[in-house]
């Protein structure tokens, strides 16, 4: 496949190391061909979006590196060592933000420590630093249902970081929540992934919120899914989070994907 | 309900068939329903004696051991059938068919197996029960929201940690209805178990009493047995909703 060689080829320079890569990755749902001979590199401490129209594998191809799906055929290599399941390196955040409503806040960001077996006084000393961390202090004896959907979702970013994974896996995480709060997410989240050295993994199927947060694009089409092309924004990461949205690299980024998506949106 | 701007309280109603039964007892329209007022001074004065009390625990002990058998075995196996797909297909239709089957035809089978004791009446208990408790719990379980069970997965849950800390908890809310209701068909077991089997308990009692046309004292007994099933019934929904606020988000 010719893209694939070419979207192999478009790393910057020897000194990018390669945390998470899928070598041929290849999945069917009986007859429809989810995801075929899928190749991509993510680069350590960087965030690459999966950018694509709906139905495109983007999701498929997320909870495969995750473990949660095993691909018919090719392989994922998380830090060196080939992926048979899910794993302590990776930590998945959900779209629909999948906490415990039983539970209150604390033990549903401990409970990824809680089922490594942590001891209970130092699991909730981790949790109790991250609710902090993600603006949540105050909230630690909450239950779900009496946060909002921003806030929970803020619940299900400090359990996937209080379990300390070097890879971030986020499955369109802010779309179940409000526009204003999005927004703060996103500039949340790029300076999460500047202070943290993590490797995020990012589905979303917003072009705007693709380019905004992103290293790394890749976009995929559907049927079967295939990286198209894959986009490095580069001029406008260092600006500030005030200026993105208004420098022509941005726009030019996000007119140039609308174009190549447009046809494959029904 | 509100009468003259009074709130009542919960099922005043009751006081208003309490009237009704006390003006039939007293018109003397049948010798089987005596009034109200003299079942509750036959009450009275029985709930004390040897008879009853020793009538009361043979019934609680059989109630309990049926119950708790039917808890123990229903809520694992409802949870498995929910998860596992064979063991659904082999073990569906076997609850299906038990929680439809008139039971009260096979008790005569069980005391064959089983013998005339205690043992046959907590079967029987069980067999009440627990089909109502397994096939809730297994719907609980079906209606479970997938990204719960990943996200468990996804941070390494052993399939132990799974089951309690994940699929117990999400069907709670089904799970306490159907030990709601297999608790109160338990009562229906309990008693027919003893009328049937081996003539102890609150079974000897109504046997006893109905047998010498003592009607106060047959509906003494019955009010005593209807009033501790819908106590544990009224517990058991206070638990309910206690954890019904989560079963919308699951």
């Amino acid at each position: 496949m010719p893209q694939t060689s070419n979207a192999l080829a478009q790393h910057d320079g020897p000194n990018v190391e390669i945390s998470v890569s899928t070598r041929n990755v290849s999945k069917n749902y009986g007859n429809v061909e989810a995801l075929k001979d899928l190749s991509l590199d993510f680069p350590r401490g960087q965030l690459t979006s999966l950018l694509g129209p709906s139905g495109c594998g983007k999701t498929t191809l997320l909870k495969i590196i995750a473990g949660l799906l095993s691909p018919d055929s090719g392989e994922i290599e998380v830090n060196g060592k080939t992926v048979t399941g899910p794993g302590p390196d990776r930590a998945f955040v959900f779209q629909d933000f999948a906490l415990l409503p039983w539970a209150s806040v604390i033990r549903n960001v401990a409970f990824g420590l809680e089922l490594r077996g942590v001891a209970k006084s130092e699991r909730e000393d981790i949790a109790r630093k991250y609710i902090l961390d993600v603006g949540l202090g105050g909230f630690e004896n909450s239950y779900p249902h009496e946060l909002s959907g921003g806030m929970r979702q803020r619940v299900g970013l400090a359990r996937a970081l209080s379990v300390d994974a070097q890879v971030l896996l986020m499955d369109e995480p802010f779309s179940a929540v409000d526009e204003q709060t999005r927004r703060k997410f996103q500039e949340d989240l790029l300076s999460l992934v500047q202070n943290e050295s993590k490797t995020f993994v990012f589905v979303t199927h917003s072009i705007e919120e693709a380019v905004y947060v992103s290293d790394q694009i890749a976009i995929l089409l559907p049927r079967p899914s295939r990286v198209s092309e894959i986009i490095r924004p580069s001029g406008f990461r260092h600006k500030g989070i005030d200026n993105i949205r208004r420098d022509s690299e941005y726009l030019d980024i996000v007119d140039r994907i609308w174009a190549s998506l447009r046809s494959y949106v029904e | 309900m509100k009468i003259f701007g009074y709130q009542l309280p919960g099922m005043s109603s009751l006081i208003l068939w309490g009237v009704l039964w006390e003006i039939v007892g007293r018109m003397g329209v049948t010798f089987f329903v005596p009034p109200l007022s003299e079942v509750l001074q036959t009450l009275y004065s029985i709930i004390g004696t040897p008879a009853f009390v020793k009538a009361l625990s043979e019934t609680a002990y059989a109630f309990f051991m049926g119950v708790t058998f039917s808890i123990v075995i229903g809520i694992p196996t409802g949870i498995l059938m929910g998860k596992n797909r064979l063991l659904d297909e082999l073990l569906l239709p076997w609850v299906n068919i038990f929680l439809s089957a008139p039971l009260t035809a096979l008790v005569p089978v069980l005391m064959v197996l089983f013998g005339f004791g205690m043992k046959s009446i907590i079967i029987t208990t069980i067999l009440f029960a627990v089909w109502i408790i397994i096939l809730n719990s297994r719907a609980g379980v079906m209606q479970i929201n997938r990204s719960l069970v990943e996200m468990a997965h996804s941070f390494g849950a052993s399939p132990m940690d799974a089951f309690i800390k994940i699929y117990f908890w999400a069907a709670l809310p089904e799970i306490l209805g159907g030990v709601r209701i297999g608790v109160i068909r338990a009562v229906k077991g309990v008693i027919i178990g003893q009328l049937l089997i081996s003539i102890v308990g609150f079974g000897a009692l109504f046997e006893l009493y109905s047998s010498n046309f003592l009607m106060s004292h047959f509906w003494a007994v019955l009010i005593v047995l209807f009033g501790l099933a819908f106590t544990i019934s009224e517990f058991l929904a206070y638990l309910e909703r206690r954890v019904a606020y989560y079963a919308a988000s699951r």
